[in-house]
């Protein structure tokens, strides 16, 4: 059952970091990696988003500071795009790992089963592939509306940097509010099995820290849908207007 | 006790195959799972009709033959369990049984519940050893083996090699017992020398023969009868990286 | 014509000097020879890696879909070997002696010598293959006593030895393959054996997917395809376990050594109906701590634990104060068979004795008992249904392992030159009892020290014609095989494999199982041979031999046990002594012991095929003993 030889597998070929690539545990690691940076990202990001319920100085001063950060070395904003690249490189190389990898997983089961029960699978595990392309609509459409102002708001209603201002105006729209809340949902599921991915699949795993680890990823998760879904939740609410 | 068993069956490789339903009647609790289907078979020749095929040997659950879908779950959800370790006493009167075989690209069903599980011995042959010809052995007690590696080393070379764990597997992955082989090696002494080529060359075999790859699901634990972590497949991935990483090639 | 070949010389040198006598292939010239192997057991798997390594062409065949499966995977206890490592009197000699007293006097001294110096070579063999042996927690390895032995010998990996040493093997064989140097035939059945000029020169097997009849050739063939207690229907053996490679051998002109030498284990799970497919061995260390008993009334259907302690008889520790519970398999497993012939058995059928412990559990606290045998309850609940913590565990012997097997000289050829034999399915080591923790040694020693010495032997000094499978013995046997089948096939009766097998099962298990007598041997020569015949007229296989097709394969292992089965009769019938696991009934002392008469039956019985119908011809080797003095055995 093995492959015409041009797509045989060898063992270590060429460049180490193509080597990593071009295997399957390797494409699993570097889903890992980038995953453990864009986890990280959306941590800092719903910390800043909390700063919302401090007030409108308050977020507004912290979204001038992020642009601002690390002058005089850098120039206004610059740093800002480094992040962005690096997230987007990020982005770009978990999402065409996941694909690989599917479209590999897809080709090893061809004939399904007429019945076949899952025993340990949890609600993360299954949406990981459907809510993974959610996250990916969803965050296109975050990049439209709030960072670019271009989806979501009445013509003029979009100030650049008046954050605080945008999102109440944005939130105010209750289909963009649920598909939020729906988007956070799935990616508390995302992360709630993905977490635990990456310190399984980096060998971080013991038979001893399984559970702690398990536990510390549904944790995460559960914070960070919380975190999020406060904002959407309190400007339907009126509680910030 | 009287069941109703859905089993599929297919005459060989190249033929299609269906779900046929036989009734199967005066099941005894004392029963092993395939005693049941010993029965069944003594019915079915009776009738002339060709028994249902399905892989056995030792029947005592270590030998790694037997294996199929019971309801859904690789060797029928009794955690530990292989099918030939079965009882029939977890079963009651009038139910309905599906029996499935593996199922995955890598392993074709040959017939009816058998299937070719060879890949497992060409995933072996790629690295799962320790090169030791014959003779040239140093004294046993030179090599010391701390126990908790010796125990390590023992839990995952429980592995019967059955295939469960593709076959629970969503992906068809083969990565709990391409691991389970990496860690029962790597853990020891004497399988140093030879352990980056070892994980990188099973790994590579692993991928030929076309299984898939792991989503960390955790259904291969859970129907393995020897009940394999797969927390060694993350100590197999780190094992892959280093030697990814430092190899220095043949 | 049964020349053993053992060298002259002092028994400590005997082993060394046939490998200096021994022929040697020059290792260019290696390339060019070829041999097959048959079975991928412990033996099987061990001589082709080995062998392979040297450089000879090997092919090896297995009925299994991977050679991993061979029935060595489920031994438990473990593997002998002097290696003294606990200071504790253990010695090359002591090994030695205790396998020839154990096997009661039956083995040839100098094959038994050999075993026990080649024990030490196994562990650092297989320690450096990686399996992984118990340790100690100072790196070094861990060793215990096993079946009631004095010193600590046995080496193990947990209650799995037989799956690690071959896994062991198996790795080392899949590493030949991957070198080319070995070929797997999995799922490939030999059906017979071709000579040419009277010399083992190939094989005849039966593709088990696609039914083809396929002939291969070489320059040897290796015969290491285990025991024949599949005779019996029931036993511990896997249910594939069959006869068929060396029964076709036999048939072919090599001789059978000692066929009714059967162990019959002690402690299995009792039968439970008629449908039972398979004994399952429980660990024979339970009796170091667990306690026999029956009922002292007959028929007593009481609970067990409504039997009060005045009721019950311990009877092995009544019978044998000094042993008690740990007299050998033989003993334990006559002793049960007598108190259940007396209608003190329980269970269903009365077929079982209780193996309680009670006691141990009130000394040493539930808690220690489940760390020591907590695998082997559970087992056993997951099996019966019944928690032997609160209620006492019932067993019942089982035919478990064969002595007997094709006869072999010393350097492990049969009596067709060019046909080697080695493990279970050869006569050779263990007389007419085998010790607990010696088949995987056995097995092993076969394959991975004395097969890769005689067997180049046999090259370098056999003029060997070249023959491939163009010559028309091939064709001819070829012929022969694919007829057979095509017989079997054919008869389209009314009686399916398994209850023909169940029959001669229950006769065997009857009158040739754990006690043996004139008359009940007779019943037996006379039945078996009917029961043959109704094979042939009325055996029902349903499909044809172009595919796969499980009953043909069971029929075609059953119709070789209905010959073999009453070889092994016949071959009890003539030793009318009582030795090892063979108890003759008229053969015993006044206390009902097993009586051995070294006077007329201190020899191994070699016989000869003599055409279809019940002919044999017996041959008699002679057995000296110089090292070991014959006594009888006592475990009063």
């Amino acid at each position: 059952m093995t492959e015409s030889a041009e797509t045989q597998q060898h063992p270590v070929a060429g460049n180490r970091f193509v080597a990593i690539w071009t295997s399957v545990i390797g494409k699993k690691v570097v889903m890992a990696v980038t995953g453990a940076v864009l986890i990280l990202f959306v941590i800092a990001h719903m910390v800043g988003n909390l700063k919302i319920f401090s007030g409108q100085e308050e977020i507004n001063a912290y979204s001038r500071f992020l642009r601002e950060v690390g002058w005089p070395e850098l120039g206004y904003g610059q740093l800002l795009w480094l992040v962005r690249i690096v997230l987007l490189v990020c982005a770009v190389l978990h999402i065409t790992a996941a694909v690989q990898l599917t479209r590999m997983n897809w080709r090893a089961l061809p004939v399904g089963y007429e019945n076949r029960k899952d025993v340990e699978t949890t609600w993360g595990a299954v949406t990981m592939r459907w809510g993974g392309l959610l996250l990916a609509v969803f965050i296109v459409f975050h990049l439209l509306h709030f960072t670019g102002g271009l989806v979501g708001f009445q013509s003029g209603q979009f100030e650049h940097l008046m954050v605080y201002q945008n999102v109440v105006a944005g939130f105010s729209v209750l289909p963009i509010s649920l598909f939020y809340i729906v988007a956070m949902g799935a990616l508390c599921l995302h992360l709630d099995h993905g977490i635990w991915s990456m310190f399984q699949t980096l060998g971080w795993v013991t038979v001893q820290n399984t559970k702690s680890i398990r536990t510390f990823s549904r944790l995460v998760a559960i914070i960070i849908f919380v975190g999020f879904i406060s904002v959407p939740i309190s400007v339907l609410a009126g509680w910030l207007r | 006790m009287n069941l109703t068993l859905k089993i599929w069956r297919q005459q060989n490789a190249k033929a299609s195959g269906a779900f046929v339903t036989y009734q199967v009647q005066g099941v005894t609790p004392d029963m092993s799972f395939l005693e049941m289907l010993d029965l069944l078979n003594e019915n079915l020749q009776a009738k002339a009709e060709p028994p249902v095929a399905f892989e056995h040997d030792c029947r005592e659950g270590i030998c790694g033959a037997c294996g199929f879908l019971i309801n859904g779950v690789a060797h029928g959800g009794r955690r530990g369990t292989t099918v030939c370790q079965l009882s029939m006493r977890f079963f009651k009167d009038g139910d309905s049984v599906t029996l499935e075989p593996w199922r995955a690209r890598a392993f074709p069903v040959l017939r009816d519940l058998a299937v070719d599980r060879s890949p497992f011995d060409r995933i072996i042959q790629a690295g799962g050893f320790i090169t030791a010809p014959t003779g040239g052995a140093p004294e046993a007690n030179n090599i010391l083996v701390p126990k908790d590696s010796a125990e390590t080393a023992f839990d995952a070379a429980a592995c019967i090699g059955c295939g469960a764990c593709v076959a629970a597997c969503p992906n068809a992955a083969a990565m709990l017992f391409t691991a389970a082989k990496v860690t029962h090696l790597n853990s020891l002494p004497q399988g140093q020398p030879q352990r980056d080529r070892r994980t990188l060359s099973m790994v590579a075999a692993m991928t030929n023969e076309i299984f898939g790859s792991c989503t960390n699901h955790g259904e291969c634990e859970a129907v393995c009868p020897k009940k394999i972590p797969i927390e060694f497949i993350g100590k197999m991935n780190r094992d892959l990286i280093h030697a990814t990483l430092h190899h220095r090639g043949d | 014509m049964l020349e053993s070949k053992i060298p002259s010389g002092p028994i400590e040198k005997k082993w060394e000097k046939a490998r200096f006598d021994f022929k040697l292939v020059n290792p260019a010239n290696r390339r060019k020879h070829s041999v097959i192997i048959v079975g991928s057991g412990l033996a099987g798997a061990a001589a082709a890696a080995s062998l392979a390594q040297q450089g000879y062409r090997v092919d090896c065949f297995c009925f299994q879909d991977s050679p991993r499966r061979a029935h060595s995977i489920a031994a438990q206890g473990g593997i002998n070997a002097a290696k003294n490592y606990r200071n504790d009197g253990d010695s090359i000699f002591r090994l030695f002696y205790d396998t020839v007293k154990g096997g009661d006097f039956r083995a040839r001294e100098g094959n038994v010598y050999r075993l026990a110096q080649l024990s030490v070579n196994i562990i650092d063999q297989c320690v450096a293959q990686g399996v992984p042996f118990a340790r100690e927690y100072g790196g070094l390895l861990d060793t215990r006593s096993f079946g009631g032995v004095q010193v600590s010998r046995t080496f193990y990996a947990r209650g799995q030895t037989g799956q690690q040493l071959l896994l062991g093997a198996y790795q080392a064989l899949e590493e030949q393959e991957a070198a080319g140097s070995v070929k797997m035939h999995s799922r490939s059945e030999m059906l017979d054996l071709v000579l040419v000029n009277g010399k083992a020169r190939g094989i005849i097997t039966r593709n088990l997917v696609t039914g083809a009849i396929d002939s291969y050739a070489a320059d040897v063939v290796v015969l290491a395809t285990g025991g024949y207690g599949n005779v019996f229907y029931l036993s511990t053996n896997a249910k594939g376990s069959n006869a068929t490679a060396i029964w076709r051998a036999h048939r072919r002109g090599a001789l059978f050594g000692n066929p009714c030498f059967t162990q019959i284990h002690p402690t299995c799970i009792p039968v439970s109906s008629e449908h039972q497919s398979k004994l399952t061995l429980m660990s024979e260390s339970l009796r170091n701590d667990g306690r026999v008993w029956v009922p002292k009334k007959q028929g007593d259907t009481r609970p067990p634990s409504q039997i009060p302690e005045d009721e019950r008889d311990y009877y092995l520790e009544r019978r044998y104060p000094s042993f008690g519970n740990l007299v050998p398999r033989d003993v334990a497993s006559r002793a049960a068979k007598e108190v259940c012939d007396e209608l003190r058995g329980v269970g269903p059928g009365g077929q079982g004795v209780y193996l309680d412990f009670a006691d141990a559990i009130r000394r040493m606290g539930e808690a220690q008992v489940r760390e020591k045998y907590g695998n082997l309850f559970d087992m056993y609940e997951e099996i019966t249904g019944e928690n032997a913590y609160k209620v006492p565990m019932r067993i019942y012997p089982a035919v478990h392992y064969t002595m007997g097997g094709l006869w072999v000289d010393y350097n492990l050829m049969s009596t067709i030159p060019g046909l080697f034999v080695a493990g279970e399915a050869n006569f050779s080591d263990h007389g007419a009892n085998r010790l607990g923790a010696s088949a995987l040694m056995q097995g092993l020693a076969d394959g991975y020290f004395i097969l890769p010495y005689s067997l180049p032997n046999y090259i370098a000094s056999s003029p060997l014609e070249k023959v491939d499978t163009s010559h028309p013995a091939f064709a001819a046997t070829k012929e022969e095989v694919s007829r057979r089948v095509a017989t079997m096939v054919n008869v389209r009766g009314k009686r399916s494999v398994d209850s023909f097998h169940k029959e001669l099962g229950k006769m065997m298990w009857e009158n040739c199982g754990m006690a043996r007598s004139e008359q009940g041997l007779k019943s037996n020569l006379e039945k078996i041979p009917a029961l043959r015949e109704e094979f042939w007229k009325n055996v029902n296989i349903v499909g044809t031999g172009e595919e796969l097709n499980q009953s043909l394969e069971k029929a075609g292992r059953v119709a070789d046990f209905l010959e073999l089965g009453e070889l092994m009769c016949l071959d009890a019938l003539q030793r009318r002594e009582s030795c090892g696991g063979h108890f003759r009934v008229e053969s015993q002392t006044p206390e009902g012991e097993a009586l051995r008469d070294d006077e007329h039956f201190s020899y191994v019985s070699a016989w000869e095929w003599k055409g279809e119908g019940g002919q044999w011809e017996l041959h008699k080797e002679p057995l000296t003993f110089e090292y070991v003095h014959l006594a009888q055995r006592s475990y009063k």
